[in-house]
């Protein structure tokens, strides 16, 4: 049983060694172009009252690779989520009457459809779903009810075919076996039948994300899908992220930490303050004296304490810093 | 003992009456609003009213029932519609707003003097101006039919003609609802009402659902109107926020979110009311309370009934705990 169970151990598998080849030669700036970009962003920008959320002006996110979208707290990353799925709309929407100028309104297409004013619904219809960083679990209803509402195409959605079980009998019985197949990678058959609010929080999300998978996604967005998970479990998380990118799919979440992130995006791109401040593979990203800044920002006025955040390479930096203001002002 | 049978008796006959029936499928109506999908319509009763006066007014009109019946059906998706577009969007308490204010806009545009000629103000309609074409449709013969403690004119108004079809309608909706609410359309507005934002993110079209589920529901409360008028007279007042009231009581009681829970409720409802009313009759000396006041004095029991059942049994008599349409805590 266990054997089956993707881990992430340095063993990079062929789809993995593709993805990461396909942005091989892509500068490392914010804001770059993909060769093969699915989601395009531009001029997508959010304030609440005085405050900027987010101000992207250009993303684009590549096809069948992990993007690894990371920031510190209040970056902006979850606003920006809700602005591309759909479920919140840009200060710079074009509006009939005082909208932006031509050519700055908010605009983005996935995969070569135009996604930017359609709706939360349609968004997902295309194949863009979505996981929430407080999980959505529907508590009242089973773990299996939960997995079927996540599929695509069953007629009995519709109210007068409802009524006449034979016509959707039959797909329900697909959908149902699909639904057992990803629970028990999920490691969650055993719960299929009890309510989903019994579940810990933890399984929640492992839960959010199978559901999401049940309408066979172009590509999944996961909203801190490691937060609140026990950490025996994150690892097998991130294996299934990669299972998924290995199986085609385009992946991109949401991380605050940079060390989840380093295992296993093929990409990482940096918010801070609701911008866009950095971009290129995990390894040398967390090097850019933009990223340190930001996370040092944040944590200027936060936890100053809390070195977790801190790669080693930023601890270098920081105490290099340190040195050369003490230099500094021995000079004076 | 014999006024003890009174009541076992006045029990039994309202556990039976289409006014108990009504009640029942007015509650079916509201199950499938605020059981399944957690909307919260505070005017059933103006879904009633809406029915029960496109029925009555175009059998006046002169138009054969099976029409009439069709308007008091298209007359509440209109209803419907008009609270829906501008709410379903908004958040679940600005429909309960409007669905209140609504239906007293229809009572009182319906009471109102300057309406008479069609809607008999606030005197209403009586039952024999529009009840002859249902009478007609009855099958059962003149004469009386005695059973066990009931006994009623086979087809006279309150008889069992219109018992029976009464109870017929109760049981085809209750068998509708339990086809519907184990499809996967039903589990789609169990997923609204637990949280929309996620059934949004699944690619379903949450407002689509919404509109259906309160269009359906206030159908369902139209036919409960027209059930209610059918044996007795059509009087705006008769359908206002206290009808509302007794629904989700019904509802409530019987236990939101099942199929028989809302016939449940609508019974149980009039015989708890029944029964107060009799032993405080029988046993409360009429100068501590008079007949008016053992009444009254129902109606304080059944809300208190209805407090308890909402804190020791949020579920209802029927519902399953671990399906709870409502949050307690
Ligand atoms: N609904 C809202 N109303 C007001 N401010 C908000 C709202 N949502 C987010 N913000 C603000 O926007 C900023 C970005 O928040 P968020 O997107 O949640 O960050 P992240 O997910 O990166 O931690 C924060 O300063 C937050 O306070
Ligand atoms: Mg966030």
């Amino acid at each position: 049983m266990s054997s089956d169970v993707p881990t992430t151990t340095a063993t990079i598998t062929a789809a993995g060694a593709a993805a990461k080849a396909s942005v091989a030669d892509v500068p490392h700036e914010p804001g770059v172009a993909k060769p093969d970009a699915i989601l395009t962003v531009d001029h997508v920008t959010r304030r609440f009252g005085g405050v900027t959320a987010v101000d992207v002006q250009h993303l684009e996110v590549q096809r069948g690779i992990i993007t690894a979208l990371i920031g510190p707290n209040g970056a902006g990353k979850t606003t920006f989520f809700n602005l591309i799925t759909g479920f919140d709309k840009p200060s710079s929407a074009p509006k009939l009457i005082g909208g932006p100028k031509a050519g700055e309104a908010a605009k983005s297409s996935f995969n070569g459809n135009e996604v930017g004013n359609i709706g939360a619904t349609k968004v997902a219809k295309q194949g863009m779903v979505r996981t929430f960083q407080l999980t959505k679990a529907l508590s009242k209803l089973t773990v299996l009810e939960n997995m079927r509402l996540g599929a695509k195409d069953q007629p009995g959605e519709n109210l007068f075919v409802a009524m006449i079980k034979p016509l959707w009998a039959k797909r329900e019985a697909e959908i149902t076996l699909k639904a057992e197949d990803l629970l028990a990678r999920f490691k969650l058959l055993e719960k299929k039948d009890d309510m989903a609010g019994s579940l810990s929080g933890g399984q929640k999300k492992l839960l959010e994300m199978a559901r999401a998978l049940m309408s066979d996604p172009v590509m999944i967005m996961l909203d801190e899908p490691m937060a609140g998970v026990n950490p025996a479990l994150t690892q097998s998380l991130l294996g299934h992220i990669q299972a998924l990118r290995d199986d085609g799919m385009t992946v991109l979440f949401v991380e605050h930490d940079m060390h989840m992130v380093r295992h296993i995006s093929d990409w990482v791109v940096v918010m801070a303050e609701g911008r866009v401040v950095a971009e290129g593979p995990a390894g040398t990203v967390m090097d850019d004296p933009a990223v340190i800044d930001a996370y040092l920002g944040a944590h200027h006025n936060t936890d100053l304490g809390d070195d977790s955040l801190l790669t080693d390479e930023v601890a270098e930096e920081l105490a290099a810093e340190v040195t050369a203001e003490e230099t500094a002002e021995g000079k004076a | 003992m014999d006024q003890f049978l009174t009541t076992l008796v006045a029990i039994l006959n309202s556990a039976i009456s289409p006014q108990t029936a009504a009640l029942a499928i007015a509650a079916i109506g509201l199950n499938i609003h605020f059981g399944y999908t957690g909307l919260l319509n505070f005017g059933q009763a103006g879904f009633m009213l809406i029915g029960a006066y496109a029925f009555a007014i175009s059998i006046i009109g002169g138009l054969p029932i099976i029409l009439a019946f069709l308007i008091a059906l298209v007359a509440a998706v209109l209803f419907a519609l008009i609270l829906g577009i501008p709410t379903l969007k908004l958040r679940g308490d600005y429909l309960a707003i409007v669905t209140l204010s609504a239906a007293e806009i229809v009572r009182m545009v319906g009471r109102s003097s300057l309406l008479t000629n069609i809607t008999g103000g606030s005197n209403g309609i009586t039952g024999n101006e529009y009840r002859g074409p249902f009478t007609d449709l009855s099958f059962f013969g003149d004469g009386r039919i005695d059973f066990g403690p009931w006994n009623y004119d086979a087809t006279g108004s309150n008889g069992w003609w219109f018992i029976a079809t009464a109870w017929f309608v109760v049981a085809l909706l209750c068998l509708f609802v339990w086809a519907i609410m184990r499809s996967p359309w039903g589990r789609v507005l169990r997923g609204i009402r637990e949280d929309e934002d996620a059934v949004r993110a699944l690619g379903k079209n949450v407002y689509s659902y919404k509109m259906q589920a309160l269009i359906l529901g206030g159908v369902i409360g139209a036919i409960a109107g027209i059930v209610y008028i059918l044996p007795a007279s059509l009087q705006a007042d008769s359908m206002g926020r206290s009808m509302t009231y007794f629904i989700f009581t019904a509802l409530l009681l019987g236990g939101a979110a099942t199929v028989f829970g809302p016939v449940l409720g609508a019974i149980v409802f009039f015989a708890l009311r029944l029964l107060v009313q009799g032993l405080a009759g029988q046993f409360v000396p009429g100068t501590i309370m008079n007949g008016q006041q053992t009444e009254q004095f129902a109606w304080i029991v059944i809300g208190i009934t209805l407090m308890l059942v909402v804190i020791f049994r949020p579920q209802g008599i029927l519902g399953n705990k671990k399906e709870l349409s409502f949050d307690v805590k």
